[in-house]
């Protein structure tokens, strides 16, 4: 399929991707003065014998995402799905394969660059610019931002340092900061866990509307009723590899047969979050 | 964790997944470029000039975080770097006596200190740019290059409030206002240049082997020592004549003595010229373009591994 140029257009395409992570400062070397110099000395030559560990997070995937999509993530911890959305941002080098996009995709992370002792009108500032908008459209959605965020419901708090914050209230302001751009090909990963249930909808509003305004979605997430109600096609990693590729429904069904077998719980996935009925 | 699970047989084919050759096809036939390479040079600086705002903001943002759990807040900004210039007066000029014989020694201290201090927490700051801001650069897309760009500004607003104070200082020991103070802007641009420069360098350094962070104050303190930052080059030099021929101009020539003792002779007035090594200017110049230029490209062509592995 995709041979005649009536398809819809392709935003990111993964060729036999392998994803390796060398990890220094384990195993026989550790700690060892001699070892860490051999690794020093000797990069790539003795990697083993120096202690340098690899994990092949993801191996051998494949897919291609179109315009207007919204992915779901599926898989159980350590299968690899957070490593392929850095891989897919560029922001994680490919062993083995290549990843081809189309502008520029972007993790919904923008903590990094916010400060906890600044107030959240400033790190609404500083996260805009870190993400790349200029100063003017920062100010043109600053009211957006604060609003979406709902920070102010309580009181006027986007005027305090961001570490007086609950944690719910800190995750609704990253949020509202990092979807408050318009991107080609949006990364989320875990972040409709946090807040209330409103703030909840109200996200997967914004997705929707992301989605339609051209873009591509991926969401990773361990809730399988926000990955039901965002997501129109899953992919379901197991171990790195790709087990699963298809409508939504199809692949959750099968997700949940597997998980169910190899757990007592009731749940599917025990998530680690804010008690929600899911 | 997988281990545990029971391993399913592989299921239904790949339905979006055409086959392999026409991947490659696919993706150049709808324009989709490689994520994660890296920008040609102009295009580089293009990217870098589109951010500056975030730049400044991050730069300004560091530095009012910097104090705000303090119960003095913002003064620290003054008070830091005159308790650093108390100090060393105490030490240097009190109990060792090197004042003897370098005229309005308090203001040639002072400002020899906070010129250094801004080098030195340039290259300190810039060696852990990337090694400490990992999940900054793992987040988000930007140049990498601002981040020791950043942290050089954010030096130099440092500075900026730390020159308040060496004017009061100035004015304080008896230093008349002169038209040389001028000199000061030209001197200071060029010294932040020199740093960014090294700082980017440090960077691409410091992201490869994060152990250089560990020896840079030991690399830095030794380096302000040799600088003449508590001394006079020019008192030493006409002291002790019979040391080689070939000391005193390399100690001149060292990019943080000319950038300090350039600073002086536009501030102080009995910093004569002539204690100045010759063609200063084309010195300071040549430093801030060679570490400036050199440092950039430097650091760019690693662009593309930062944050990585």
């Amino acid at each position: 399929m995709a041979e005649n140029p009536n398809d819809p257009i392709p935003t990111v395409i993964a060729d036999h991707v392998d994803i390796v992570y060398r990890v220094n400062g384990t195993g026989a070397g550790r700690g060892s003065a001699t070892a860490a110099l051999n690794r020093m000395l000797r990069r790539g030559h003795a990697e083993k014998a120096a202690g340098v560990r690899t994990v092949h997070a993801v191996r051998d995937v494949s897919f291609v995402a179109y315009k207007g999509e919204a992915i779901g993530l599926i898989g159980t911890n350590g299968s690899g799905k957070s490593t392929l959305l850095k891989a897919v941002a560029g922001l994680l080098p490919v062993e083995n394969g290549r990843i081809y996009t189309g502008g520029q995709p972007s993790l919904l992370g923008v903590n990094a660059a916010l400060m906890s002792d600044l107030t959240g009108e400033r790190n609404v500032h500083l996260g805009g610019l870190a993400m790349g908008m200029s100063r003017e459209q920062v100010k043109e959605r600053y009211q957006e931002i604060v609003e979406f965020s709902g920070i102010n419901e309580k009181g006027d708090f986007i005027t305090l340092p961001m570490r007086t914050y609950s944690s719910g209230m800190a995750a609704r302001l990253r949020f509202s900061i990092a979807a408050a751009k318009d991107h080609d090909v949006l990364l989320i990963d875990e972040a409709l866990a946090t807040g209330d249930r409103s703030f909840q909808k109200r996200s997967e509003a914004r997705i929707r509307e992301l989605r339609q305004q051209a873009g591509t979605v991926f969401l990773v997430s361990h809730n399988n009723k926000s990955i039901r109600d965002t997501c129109d096609r899953v992919l379901w990693l197991e171990r790195g590899e790709l087990r699963m590729d298809g409508p939504t429904e199809e692949v959750m069904k099968a997700y949940e047969a597997f998980t169910g077998d190899n757990k007592p719980k009731p749940k599917p996935k025990p998530a680690p979050k804010v008690a929600q009925p899911s | 964790m997988s281990q545990v699970l029971d391993t399913p047989p592989q299921t239904t084919a790949r339905p979006t997944t055409p086959a392999d050759d026409d991947l490659a096809a696919l993706a150049a036939r709808h324009g989709l470029t490689v994520s994660g390479a890296r920008p040609s040079l102009p295009q580089y600086v293009r990217q870098l000039w589109a951010r500056r705002h975030f730049i400044t903001a991050f730069a300004t943002a560091k530095l009012t975080a910097q104090y705000s759990q303090a119960k003095l807040g913002q003064v620290w900004q003054v008070m830091t770097p005159l308790l650093n210039a108390a100090v060393y007066y105490l030490i240097f000029g009190v109990l060792l006596q090197t004042k003897k014989g370098v005229p309005d020694y308090v203001p040639f201290l002072v400002t020899g200190v906070f010129i250094w201090t801004f080098t030195q927490s340039s290259i300190l700051a810039g060696t852990r740019a990337i090694s400490g801001n990992l999940g900054l650069v793992r987040a988000l897309h930007f140049p990498r290059a601002a981040l020791p760009i950043s942290f050089c500004l954010q030096q130099l607003q440092q500075l900026l409030f730390s020159m308040a104070a060496l004017v009061v200082i100035l004015l304080v020991f008896g230093v008349p206002v002169a038209a040389s103070w001028v000199l000061a802007i030209p001197a200071l641009i060029l010294q932040f240049t020199f740093n960014a420069g090294v700082s980017m360098i440090m960077a691409r350094l410091g992201a490869k082997t994060p152990d250089i962070a560990q020896l840079m104050p030991f690399v830095l303190r030794t380096w302000m020592y040799v600088s003449g930052v508590m001394w006079s080059i020019d008192h030493l030099l006409s002291q002790h004549n019979s040391l080689p021929g070939w000391v005193g101009p390399v100690l001149q020539a060292n990019p943080a003595a000319v950038y300090i003792d350039l600073m002086r002779f536009a501030l102080i007035d009995s910093f004569h010229a002539s204690q100045l090594p010759d063609h200063v200017w084309m010195l300071a110049t040549g430093w801030a373009l060679l570490a400036g230029v050199g440092g950039f490209i430097y650091f760019w062509k690693a662009e593309e591994t930062y944050g990585r592995g």
